[in-house]
């Protein structure tokens, strides 16, 4: 089992002929990722890594049948794309593109209201169930199937969530990178409510970083609805209050969103946290009794 | 990227929000002309640079005389201004504005903000202005109104009434209040901006609303569509080292203490700092060379933090996810050799090929160790430092 994603998954790649797109299309395809489509406006009819390419995402779904958007359009243009494939039916879209201007977003998530839509991203990995569908940027091959659903707001972080609950072998049920940017998709509370009811996922790793108070949210959904146990490590002990690091979301502002203050929230919810990121997968071995 | 008052200013005029007229200017003689044009008997001398508190630091100064305008201008300039927001090196003032003296009947402030957990745009108002809004919200939070705006429907009049009552303004100031809220709203989309500050917005002696400060943050993610706006940044008031970074393309943040590293992604790189720390040392700055972590992006970060003469060693943490690790190793070890790194290297390398990674590290006859997990990483750069 996994959430959002799985080996039914049918994907278009909107921007399949970009650089960027080419290349992680390619991964995906290699993984095993059913890619069944790609957009390009003007370049419709043409066959691109095998797969056929469209002028609009209308006709990947139409034509092609997906019914999951993989993004890798430059940030000027990204935001239409989401709303492109929002309309045209797409129940997913990972949109891995960075940079996106916030103003865009805003704009975006209020559109994406009028769908049953879900936007995963952007400026982010992408979402992965091992052995079935590989969505975005990651290695495939640090992942193995099993028990461990991840949620993380960083790309690199992510990668080594998995790695040490490969390593220690636990494995993943599904892995969401959620993104790094103030303005997003899914949050934590969306995917802690479906790996909640994944009966394949028996605990949940939750990777959060200084910037804004969606830990402190999440902390609260987990005392009241989450039964399954949740390990959290946050990023960004040694960040000075102000400064943007790296990640446009990640940043402490008027004394908020420090990562102590989301800690507390955590611990004070129940979540077993880890100080060093090199504990996260040993933290989850312990919680679930291994 | 952040706006001087006077650029912010110069937006509020274009967008008819109300200013005092004034005049920016980089010399003691030129300020004392900016006063004389301006005329009058009375005005105010504001240092130029990114920061708040500017007042408490001495950076704003009333004058009486075109001489004493000289005189305060000439104090100013060349000098570092240091403010509760600035840490204890301050920021250059190269350039002060000359403004005409208002009378201030109430002091209020007002604010526009993207707001993360609405996911929109959201004004904050307070009749406590002139004072550090955190404090406000803090001690007397219901001194704060706030509306979100729908961005399909745009700001709306009953929303500006919710403000203007909060303030308590007349019915005279209601109706200026109303255009003003208008045009920050176009200001604010028109221009990409992330944060728009007035504090304080004063009511002056004829009972008007007038724009008495104003910081501006544009967003960095937009600069690509506001090239009028790019035009404005202004490099002396940004961390030379951080702007060298950005012009690699490379994320960058000095930070106080030795030990330098170099990681790809961000988020791993924040955690590889709190990663020094946990073990006894003190990160000396935040860098993410990006996801591609190439020979060229990693010679060009050594570089960087080489710059910073406090650095006694460095850890090189890298996940290598779809580039593999012993092509990471290959260009650490030409970054190494063509840089001339004089500190001890701490290298810890995982993902694709790493163990081909690490001989390679190991053979290279460079002082590199090479780590065999995150917290061996952490404890070997730290013992590296001392």
């Amino acid at each position: 089992m996994s959430i959002l994603v799985n080996k039914n998954s049918r994907i278009v790649c909107q921007g399949i002929t970009g650089r960027q797109g080419s290349f992680h299309t390619q991964q995906c395809i290699e993984y095993g990722t059913q890619v069944v489509a790609g957009v390009t406006p003007g370049r419709g009819g043409e066959e691109h890594l095998g797969v056929p390419v469209y002028d609009s995402t209308h006709e990947a779904v139409s034509k092609g049948g997906a019914d999951v958007s993989m993004i890798y359009v430059p940030a000027p243009f990204a935001a239409d794309a989401i709303l492109a494939a929002a309309d045209a039916g797409i129940k997913v879209v990972v949109c891995i593109t960075e940079g996106i201007p916030v103003l865009d977003m805003v704009r975006v998530k209020a559109g994406l209201k009028d769908y049953d839509c879900r936007l995963i991203g952007p400026n982010c990995p992408g979402i992965i169930t091992p052995d079935e569908a590989k969505i975005g940027i990651m290695p495939g091959n640090i992942h193995k199937a099993g028990r461990v659903g991840i949620i993380s707001r960083s790309g690199t972080l992510t990668y080594e969530a998995v790695f040490q609950t490969t390593a220690n072998g636990l494995g993943q049920t599904t892995c969401v990178g959620i993104g790094g940017d103030p303005v997003r998709g899914v949050d934590f509370i969306d995917c802690l409510e479906l790996f909640e009811q994944d009966e394949a996922t028996d605990g949940i790793l939750m990777v959060g970083e200084i910037g804004g108070t969606d830990e402190e949210a999440a902390a609260r959904y987990i005392q009241e609805h989450v039964s399954k146990p949740v390990v959290s490590y946050i990023a960004g002990v040694t960040a000075p209050p102000g400064k943007r690091m790296g990640h446009a979301g990640a940043i402490i502002s008027g004394g908020e969103g420090t990562a102590e203050a989301k800690f507390a929230a955590l611990e004070a919810a129940g979540v077993r946290t880890v100080r060093s990121p090199a504990e996260m997968g040993s933290a989850m071995l312990e919680q679930l009794g291994g | 990227m952040n706006l001087h008052e006077y650029q912010a200013k110069q937006l509020f005029a274009r967008f008819g929000i109300p200013v005092s007229s004034g005049e920016v200017a980089d010399s003691p003689k030129a300020a004392r002309n900016a006063a004389a044009s301006l005329g009058g008997d009375l005005w105010v001398v504001k240092a130029q640079v990114h920061a708040g508190g500017r007042g408490k630091g001495g950076g704003i100064k009333l004058a009486r005389s075109l001489d004493e305008v000289r005189e305060v201008a000439m104090a100013m300039l060349g000098q570092r201004l240091v403010t509760p927001q600035t840490g204890s090196e301050g920021l250059p003032i190269n350039q002060v504005y000359i403004e005409s003296g208002s009378e201030i009947e109430r002091e209020l402030y007002l604010s526009m903000l993207v707001d993360r957990v609405a996911e929109r745009v959201t004004f904050m108002a307070s009749a406590a202005g002139g004072m550090d809004i955190e404090e406000v919200a803090a001690t007397t939070p219901e001194k704060i109104f706030t509306v979100t705006v729908n961005p399909a429907a745009g700001l709306q009049p009953y929303q500006a009434r919710k403000l203007g009552f909060g303030l308590g303004l007349t019915a005279p100031q209601m109706k200026q209040f109303g255009v003003l809220c208008t045009n920050l709203c176009k200001l604010f989309n028109d221009c990409d901006l992330s944060l728009l500050e007035i504090n304080p917005l004063i009511v002056n002696g004829s009972g008007n609303l007038v724009a008495l400060d104003g910081k501006i943050n544009v967003d960095d993610n937009a600069l690509f569509r506001q090239a009028g706006l790019v035009s404005m940044r202004d490099p002396s008031q940004e961390d030379e080292m951080e702007s060298r970074a950005a012009a690699h393309d490379l994320n960058y943040v000095s930070l106080d203490g030795n030990i330098a590293c170099m990681v790809n992604g961000a988020g791993l790189a924040m955690a590889t700092m709190d990663l020094i720390k946990l073990h006894g040392g003190e990160p000396a700055n935040f860098l993410d060379v990006g996801g591609g972590a190439t020979p060229d992006r990693v010679a060009e970060a050594f570089k960087l933090i080489l710059s910073n003469a406090s650095v006694t060693a460095i850890l090189v943490n890298i996940f290598g996810g779809i580039v593999r690790c012993d092509l990471i190793a290959e260009g650490i070890i030409q970054a190494v050799r063509e840089v001339n790194v004089g500190v001890p290297v701490v290298a810890r390398l995982e993902g694709t090929n790493v163990d081909k990674g690490k001989k390679l590290l190991a053979d290279s006859g460079l002082d590199i160790l090479a780590a065999d997990d995150l917290t061996d990483a952490a404890k070997k750069v730290v013992a590296a430092a001392a």
